[in-house]
C-alpha cells in the first residue's frame, strides 16, 4: 500500500512518506505489527469478551423484558392473543381508575409503617451488637435467622398467629381484656400484621448491614467522646449515626425498592382473597394489583402500564435521595 | 500390573463410548417413529406417565374416592396416572389460563369448572383443547344435552367432557338444628323453607333466637349468593350468552337475600374454600347448621367435617331446584400425551364410571342414564346416615333449567361474591356501596 502513493488533486507532491525500511528489517518487523496487532487487539477486546456474558445475559433478561414490557403497556393484550395497539390508553386509564390510587396509598401505608420502625429497630440493635457483650457471635447469627426464612413459611405462621378467630394474638389481646381484633378483614390491623411480617423479616437482615457498618468507625472517635464526658445515647447520636450515614441511605434505598415490590406477605396473608388485597382491596398493593390484571383478569397491557408506572416511581424516588444526600455531603463539606 | 489396568480402563472407555453412540441411535431412533405415528406415545408398550390436574374434590382418587386410577392402572399396565389438586378454584383457573397461554406446563388431563368452560369454549382458548368428540373415543351423546352444549366451542369442536352437575340441596346439621329447637327429620325440615328462598332466611331468624353460642345458621353469605344465583334460570349472562348481570333477576334475588343473611348475621362470615382452612375448621368445630349443598359438597363435608362428626349431616330439599357448578375433563393439545389421555378422560366420563364415583363421593353424574338408574336413584350415602342421597338430588337435578353462561361468569362471580357480599359481611360496608364497587371492578378489570 505504502508504495502506491498518488498525487494529490491540487498538484502538490505527496506528503513525505515514512522512510521505507530496509529489506531485512522490515521481513522481521511484519511478524512483530502482526503479534502487536493481536497485542493490541487483546488489550482492548478482550476485556469486553470477559464482560460480555453479564450484558447479554442483561440483554436478554433485562433490557429486552424492559423494553418489551413497555410496548405491551401500549396496547391491549389478552393472555393468549394478539396485541391490538392503544397508545397511551393504557397509562390514563390508570389515573382515572380508583383501584390504581388505593393501590397506590397502600403500598405507600404499608411501606411506611414497615419500613420505618424496621430500620429503626434495626439501628438499635446494631448498637447494641456492636458493644462487648457474651455471646456476640450467637446473637448476630440469630438476628439474620428471620431473614433465611422463606416469606411463605413466615407469612403462613403469622397468618395463623393473626387468625381472627383462633390466633394466638387474638387470645393474648382476649386476655388482656380486649375485643379481638379483625386482623385480615379490618384495613388498618390488616396493613400492621403484614408490616409486621415484613418488620420481622428485614430488622436482621439491615441490622447487620449497620452493624458492619459501625465497626467500621474509628474507635479513636469514642474514646474522645467519652473523654468528653459524653453518654453513650450522645455517642450513638453523635459519633455513630453521622458516621454510617452512608449506609443508612443505602438501606433506605433499598427497603423503598422492597416496599414498592411488596408482593408475596400481601398475598399469602390474604389467603383465597390475597390477590386483591382482601374484600375490600384493603391491602392490595401495586404488585397484586399487577398480577391481578394480568394472570387473574388477563389484562396483559394494563398490568404492564403497571409495572412501568412503578418503574417510574422508583426512579423518581431515587433521584429525590440523590438529591439529599448530595445535598447533605455538600453540607458536610465532603 | 500398571500397564493392564490401564488398558483395561480404555477399553471400558470404548465400551462407554460404543454403549452411549449406539444408546443415541436407539432413542433418535424411537423419536423419530413417534413423529411418523403423530403424537403421542402410540399402542406401543412404552412406559408413560399420565398428570391429571383437578381443584375441590373430585373422587377418583386411590384413598378417599372410587380408586379409578389403580383400576386403570390395572388395565393399562404401561400407564401410571398421577393427579395434582388445589382446593381452590379460582386459583387452580388462573394458573391453569397462564399455562395454556404459555403452551407448557399444562397437566395432561384439565379439569374444568363449568364457570369457566365459557372461557375455555371461547375465541382466544378454544385452539388449545384436544376435540374429544374426535379423539379417545367417547360416547358424546351419553352426556346430557345441556351439559355437552355447554363444552361445544362455535365451530362444533366437544373440548371436554362432563364429569358430574350440581343439583342443590340443604345440608344441615342435626345436632344444632335440634339445639335450637328447629325439626330435625328431613321432610320437616325442607317444609320449613319450601318454595322460597325468603322462608329459608325466615328459619335462619327462628334458629338465631335458640342458637347455641358460637354458632350461625349459614357458613357463609356468598355460599347463600351462589345458591339463590344458580336457582334462577337467568344469571350472569342474557339468553345470547351475554354478560349482563347487571339486570339479571338472579344476581339481584341473590344479591338481595345475601345482604339480608350478612346484615341480620345468620352467617359464620367465612370465605368459602378459604386456602387458610378457618372454613373447614368451622366444618369439624360445627360452627353452623346449614350449607348450600350441591352434590359435590357431600364430599367436602365428609372429608373436612371428618368421622367425629358421623351421622349429625343430613340432607333436605332445597328452597328452590337449583344446579350450583358440575365439571367437565378437557385435554390441552400442549400436553405430552394427548392421545392416551383423551382415552383416558373418555373413561373417566363413562356412564359406568360416573356410577362408581357418585357411590362413593355422591357426585351427581351428567350421563343420561346413570342419572335415571336405580344406582342412583336408591343411593344412600354411609357418612349421611340412611338419607336417599341420589332420590334428593336427582329430583333436585330434574328441576333444573340450565342458564345461559358468557366467558365473564367466574370472574363476576368471584367479584360479587369476594368484593361485594364478604365485604359486606366481614367489614359491615354498606350494600349500596358494595354494589357500586362490584360495577366498578366489573368495569375496571375485565372490559379492559
Amino acid at each position: 500500500m505504502a508504495t502506491s502513493v498518488r498525487a494529490r488533486p491540487d498538484g502538490s507532491p505527496p506528503p513525505a512518506a515514512p522512510p521505507s525500511s530496509p529489506g531485512p528489517r522490515g521481513r522481521r518487523r511484519s511478524p512483530g505489527g502482526w503479534r502487536s496487532t493481536l497485542y493490541r487487539w487483546d488489550l482492548k477486546a478482550i476485556p469486553y469478551v470477559f464482560i460480555a456474558p453479564f450484558f447479554l445475559t442483561f440483554a436478554a433478561f433485562g433490557l429486552f423484558p424492559l423494553i418489551y414490557t413497555g410496548w405491551l403497556s401500549l396496547n391491549r393484550v389478552e393472555l393468549g392473543g394478539d396485541p391490538t395497539w392503544k397508545g397511551l390508553e393504557n397509562y390514563t386509564d390508570l389515573a382515572t381508575s380508583e383501584f390504581f390510587w388505593n393501590a397506590l396509598f397502600n403500598t405507600f401505608t404499608i411501606g411506611v409503617i414497615a419500613t420505618v420502625p424496621q430500620l429503626l429497630m434495626a439501628l438499635g440493635l446494631a448498637h447494641l451488637l456492636n458493644y462487648k457483650l457474651r455471646g456476640r457471635g450467637f446473637f448476630r447469627v440469630a438476628i439474620l435467622a428471620p431473614y433465611a426464612t422463606s416469606i411463605a413459611a413466615a407469612t403462613l405462621v403469622f397468618a395463623q398467629l393473626f387468625n381472627t378467630d383462633y390466633g394466638m394474638i387474638n387470645g393474648v389481646l382476649g386476655w388482656v381484656g380486649f375485643d379481638p381484633v379483625n386482623w385480615e378483614s379490618s384495613k388498618w390491623p390488616a396493613q400492621i400484621a403484614i408490616s409486621v411480617i415484613v418488620t420481622w423479616r428485614w430488622t436482621g437482615y439491615n441490622a447487620l448491614i449497620y452493624l458492619a457498618a459501625m465497626q467500621a468507625v474509628p474507635q479513636d472517635l469514642y474514646e474522645a467522646a467519652s473523654l468528653d464526658g459524653a453518654s453513650r445515647w450522645r455517642q450513638f447520636i453523635s459519633v455513630t449515626i453521622p458516621s454510617i450515614k452512608p449506609t443508612i441511605f443505602f438501606t433506605i434505598i433499598v427497603s423503598t425498592i422492597g416496599a414498592t415490590q411488596l408482593f408475596g406477605e400481601p398475598m399469602l396473608f390474604g389467603g383465597s382473597v390475597g390477590i386483591s388485597g382482601g374484600s375490600g382491596n384493603q391491602f392490595q398493593t401495586l404488585s397484586l394489583l399487577m398480577y391481578e390484571k394480568g394472570w387473574v383478569t388477563g389484562a396483559l397491557g394494563q398490568a404492564s402500564a403497571i409495572a412501568w408506572v412503578m418503574l417510574l416511581l422508583l426512579l423518581l424516588v431515587g433521584g429525590v435521595q440523590a438529591l439529599v444526600s448530595r445535598h447533605n455531603r455538600k453540607k458536610l463539606g465532603g | 500390573m500398571r500397564t493392564s489396568s490401564s488398558r483395561r480402563g480404555r477399553r471400558a472407555a470404548i465400551a462407554a463410548v460404543a454403549v452411549v453412540v449406539t444408546g443415541t441411535t436407539l432413542l433418535t431412533g424411537c423419536g423419530s417413529d413417534d413423529d411418523g405415528k403423530g403424537g403421542g406415545g402410540g399402542q406401543s408398550n412404552e412406559k408413560i406417565t399420565l398428570r391429571i390436574g383437578t381443584f375441590g374434590s373430585f373422587g377418583y382418587d386411590n384413598k378417599t374416592g372410587a380408586k379409578l386410577y389403580a383400576e386403570y392402572e390395572r388395565l393399562h399396565p404401561n400407564i401410571k396416572i398421577e393427579e395434582s389438586n388445589v382446593s381452590d378454584g379460582q386459583k387452580y383457573w388462573d394458573t391453569l389460563k397462564l399455562r395454556l397461554a404459555q403452551n407448557s406446563g399444562v397437566a395432561d388431563i384439565q379439569a374444568v369448572e363449568v364457570g369457566y368452560i365459557a372461557e375455555a369454549t371461547g375465541t382466544a382458548m378454544a385452539n388449545k383443547w384436544v376435540d374429544l368428540g374426535k379423539e379417545g373415543g367417547a360416547k358424546v351423546d351419553a352426556f346430557l344435552d345441556w351439559k355437552v352444549k355447554q363444552a361445544t366451542t362455535g365451530d362444533g369442536k366437544v373440548i371436554a367432557l362432563g364429569t358430574d352437575i350440581g343439583p342443590m340441596a340443604i345440608c344441615y346439621n342435626k345436632d344444632l338444628f335440634a339445639k335450637a329447637k328447629l325439626p330435625t327429620e328431613r321432610d320437616a325440615v325442607g317444609k320449613l323453607w319450601s318454595g322460597d328462598w325468603a322462608k329459608f332466611i325466615a328459619t335462619g331468624e327462628k334458629y338465631k333466637a335458640a342458637a347455641p353460642a358460637g354458632t350461625s345458621f349459614h357458613d357463609s353469605a356468598s355460599g347463600l349468593f351462589n345458591a339463590v344465583v344458580s336457582s334462577d334460570p337467568v344469571q350472569y349472562a342474557n339468553t345470547s350468552g351475554e354478560l349482563d348481570w347487571e339486570n339479571s333477576p338472579g344476581v339481584k334475588n341473590a344479591w338481595e337475600n345475601a345482604v339480608k343473611a350478612a346484615q341480620g348475621g345468620l352467617t359464620a362470615k367465612l370465605r368459602q374454600f378459604d386456602e387458610k382452612g378457618t372454613w373447614n375448621a368451622a366444618f369439624k368445630n360445627s360452627k353452623f347448621a346449614t350449607v348450600a349443598c350441591p352434590s359435590w359438597m357431600t364430599g367436602i363435608i365428609k372429608d373436612q367435617a371428618g368421622p367425629a362428626n358421623q351421622g349429625k349431616w343430613d340432607i333436605a330439599a332445597p328452597p328452590v331446584a337449583g344446579n350450583w357448578g358440575g365439571s367437565f375433563l378437557a385435554v390441552p393439545k400442549a400436553g405430552k400425551h394427548t392421545k392416551e389421555a383423551a382415552e383416558l378422560a373418555a373413561w373417566l366420563t363413562a356412564p359406568e364410571q360416573h356410577a362408581k364415583v357418585f357411590a362413593v363421593n355422591g357426585n351427581i353424574p351428567s350421563s343420561k342414564d346413570t342419572l335415571t338408574s336405580s344406582a342412583v336413584q336408591e343411593a344412600k350415602l354411609p357418612y349421611f346416615g340412611d338419607t336417599p342421597v341420589g332420590k334428593i338430588f336427582s329430583s333436585a337435578a330434574s328441576g333444573i333449567t340450565p342458564a345461559a353462561i358468557s366467558r365473564y361468569d367466574g370472574q363476576v362471580k368471584t367479584f360479587l361474591t369476594d368484593n361485594g357480599i364478604l365485604d359486606i359481611e366481614q367489614r359491615g360496608t354498606d350494600p349500596a356501596k358494595a354494589w357500586e364497587n362490584v360495577k366498578k371492578l366489573v368495569d375496571d378489570k375485565i372490559d379492559q
